[in-house]
């Protein structure tokens, strides 16, 4: 790749470090971009919106200068991004609030939900995956492949309407919607202070277990259909991943030597295995954002899907654009993530 | 059979010989794997079962009957039961078909050719063409896919003309990215050279002799991508974003059935198993398409 001359290992990291940024700059602004232009082709009238339909013809016009309506489309770009840089990603019509300070309380009930889901998904995902790399053809290898096709086909929120009737409504095992039981829910407004908004953190921290084992029981359901959803994904790279592994000479020279299978495959194979295998986890943990947009409505959860969801079915473009903006935010940081992550693991890439 | 030996002969005489060769070869592995002919099955199953809906369907999709509201299934008359307005769930289900249907040839329609003019003429062009068009790609492709088409839908109206277009667009940017690729190993080859001696435009070189080339990897991916495809459009649907009552959408059906969830478990269940199995079925055929033609795991 590099012809030049032995330089410092650093100046060839700091290169492509420099060309991640500039690429990351890019790709945010095209998105701010991209939600600017759907913003502006509304056939909603953004001032209309706001002053109501009484209001007299200088309000009219003040407010349009307000928002800066009266410039033209390139330096409304541009304030759209000052203001976006600076956190202001616009105000709610539906409740007068600043965009982002609802989506930052919203968030953290979505990352919980995708973090426990993508550790379910790791957990069952990554021994499946072996599991059928290691015999190939076998009944193992067919019924993982089916599972897995299963997740990929499974709509995500009738599996959600099917787990809530089974497991909540028949059999009474977990918690329905919501995040907590009622009952706990005032509780958790006054006697426990949010430090992450995350509830399995803050109760734990706060040492009210009674609430912790609650919200776990309000937790799993959808946690688990969201982490069988990733499993599926999961297994499947890791099955071809380890499978070309598993075809290299330093497995049979491993085998030759003869050092114990487990060994052999979790300990030499998995090492390489790992380092795609961190871009593909990272993928599935930003599709979960993503998928948790149809589970939160489901299953009543708070988050980022409901917020934007919510705020489509009465019109609120700014919410809608703004909660936009901020999960496109974290899918592009999360390759980010993948990739410097991928840097590190490999040594062939620095 | 004459037909076959023709087929399989090592020494093909022509070139069509040879592809049609090639093709039955495929066909061979593929009738190997059972999953991708109980795939192929499936949607052979909804093609037949969609074109005639009119003469299979026991009863009319809209019209009411609110004395049968709500039947379980089994009860004479109304397999999988009735929903809320008294319509068959079966019947609802079978028009359905029609409606999904569609709205995949649609999409299987525009998004790929959208994404096949824009990794062409990028992979053609080089130099600044090519930085700026896949600049737009990754951006397209940073956005989450739902979220995007959400919010397409919430510009456009919703309707399922508006889904299906939202769908495209969001679609598109991986059609791109397989063109590209491919026009990248064409570009230079000295067939294009002798076309362009001749005269030919880059308008026709790209259209006549690289868009072609590009075909086969972009059907694939295609087929992969169609259960995607169906999950969007019933995930849409659901929110009420896609579809409009009293079409028999399936994602518009689950939703409508979630008020009677506890009490009347099919509403909601029976059009979801549908959309299950159909999405299962495209998903089992492009696993199997792909280690058909893929030739790296035809090996294995």
């Amino acid at each position: 790749m590099t012809a030049s001359l032995p330089s410092s290992p650093w100046a060839g990291r700091l290169r492509g470090l420099g060309a991640a940024l500039f690429s990351l700059a890019a790709t945010l602004l095209g998105l701010l971009f991209v939600t600017f232009i759907i913003g502006r082709v509304v056939p909603i009238d953004p001032v209309l919106a706001i002053v109501g339909e009484r209001a007299t013809e200088a309000q009219i016009a003040a407010t349009r200068t307000a928002l800066g309506l009266d410039q033209p489309l390139w330096q409304q770009f541009l304030i759209f991004v000052g203001n976006a840089l600076q956190g202001d990603l616009g105000t709610s019509i539906r409740t007068g609030e600043p965009v982002l300070q609802a989506v930052s309380r919203a968030f953290p009930a979505t990352l919980e939900l995708a973090t426990l889901a993508t550790i379910i998904g790791v957990l069952a995902g990554v021994p499946a995956g072996v599991l059928a790399a290691t015999r190939p053809g076998s009944l193992a290898d067919h019924i993982v492949r089916l599972v897995g096709l299963m997740g990929y086909s499974m709509p995500v929120f009738w599996l959600g309407l099917i787990g809530l009737l089974l497991f909540y409504g028949v059999l009474g095992w977990v918690g329905g919607p919501g995040r907590l039981d009622a009952a706990f829910d005032m509780m958790y407004e006054f006697e426990v202070t949010p430090v992450s908004g995350m509830i399995l953190i803050d109760t734990a921290l706060a040492g009210r277990w009674d609430m912790f084992v609650n919200a776990i029981s309000h937790l799993i359901l959808p946690a688990g259909l969201l982490g069988y959803v990733s499993m599926a994904y999961i297994s499947r790279m890791t099955r071809s991943f380890m499978m070309n592994e598993l075809g290299q000479e330093y497995i049979t020279t491993a085998r030759v030597k003869g050092m114990p299978e487990w060994r052999v495959i979790w300990v030499h194979a998995m090492r390489n295995v790992l380092v795609p295998l961190i871009t593909v986890i990272a993928l599935s943990y930003a599709y979960l954002l993503e998928g948790s947009v149809l589970t939160e409505t489901i299953f009543a959860w708070p988050g980022l899907g409901s917020y934007i969801t919510d705020a489509l079915m009465v019109n609120d473009m700014p919410a809608v654009l703004g909660g936009t903006v901020v999960v496109g935010v974290a899918f592009v940081l999360l390759n980010l993530l993948s990739d410097l992550l991928y840097r590190l693991v490999d040594p062939r890439a620095r | 059979m004459a037909i076959i030996a023709w087929l399989r002969d090592p020494n093909p005489a022509s070139r069509r010989q040879a592809r049609l060769g090639q093709a039955y070869l495929g066909w061979l592995r593929l009738r190997r794997n059972p999953l991708a002919m109980a795939g192929l099955v499936i949607i052979g199953l909804l093609l037949v079962l969609a074109a005639f809906a009119p003469w299979l369907a026991p009863h009319d999709p809209i019209a009411q009957n609110l004395q049968n509201r709500l039947m379980p299934p089994g009860t004479p008359g109304h397999l999988l039961g009735t929903d809320d307005f008294g319509r068959d769930i079966l019947t609802r289900i079978l028009y359905g078909a029609r409606i999904t249907l569609s709205v995949i040839a649609l999409v299987a329609v525009t998004a790929p050719l959208l994404g096949l003019i824009i990794g062409t003429v990028s992979g053609y062009f080089g130099g600044w063409v090519d930085g700026v068009l896949m600049r737009i790609t990754d951006i397209f492709l940073a956005f989450p896919r739902l979220i995007l088409a959400l919010a397409l839908v919430a510009v456009l109206g919703p309707g399922i003309e508006n889904a299906v277009l939202a769908i495209a667009l969001t679609a598109w940017p991986p059609y791109a990215r397989v063109a590209r690729a491919e026009t990248l190993t064409v570009r230079n080859s000295d067939y294009i050279a002798a076309v362009r001696l001749q005269g030919a435009g880059s308008v026709r070189v790209i259209w006549g002799h690289i868009m072609p080339m590009c075909l086969p990897s972009v059907i694939i991916r295609v087929t992969l991508d169609m259960a995607g495809v169906i999950l969007i459009a019933a995930g849409l649907g659901f929110l009420g974003l896609g579809a409009q009552p009293p079409l028999s959408e399936w994602g518009l059906m689950i939703s409508a059935g979630r008020k009677y969830l506890f009490e009347q478990w099919w509403v909601a269940t029976m059009p979801g198993l549908a959309i299950f199995i159909v999405s299962l079925g495209f998903n089992l055929l492009g696993d199997g398409l792909r280690d058909v033609l893929d030739p790296r795991s035809a090996g294995k």
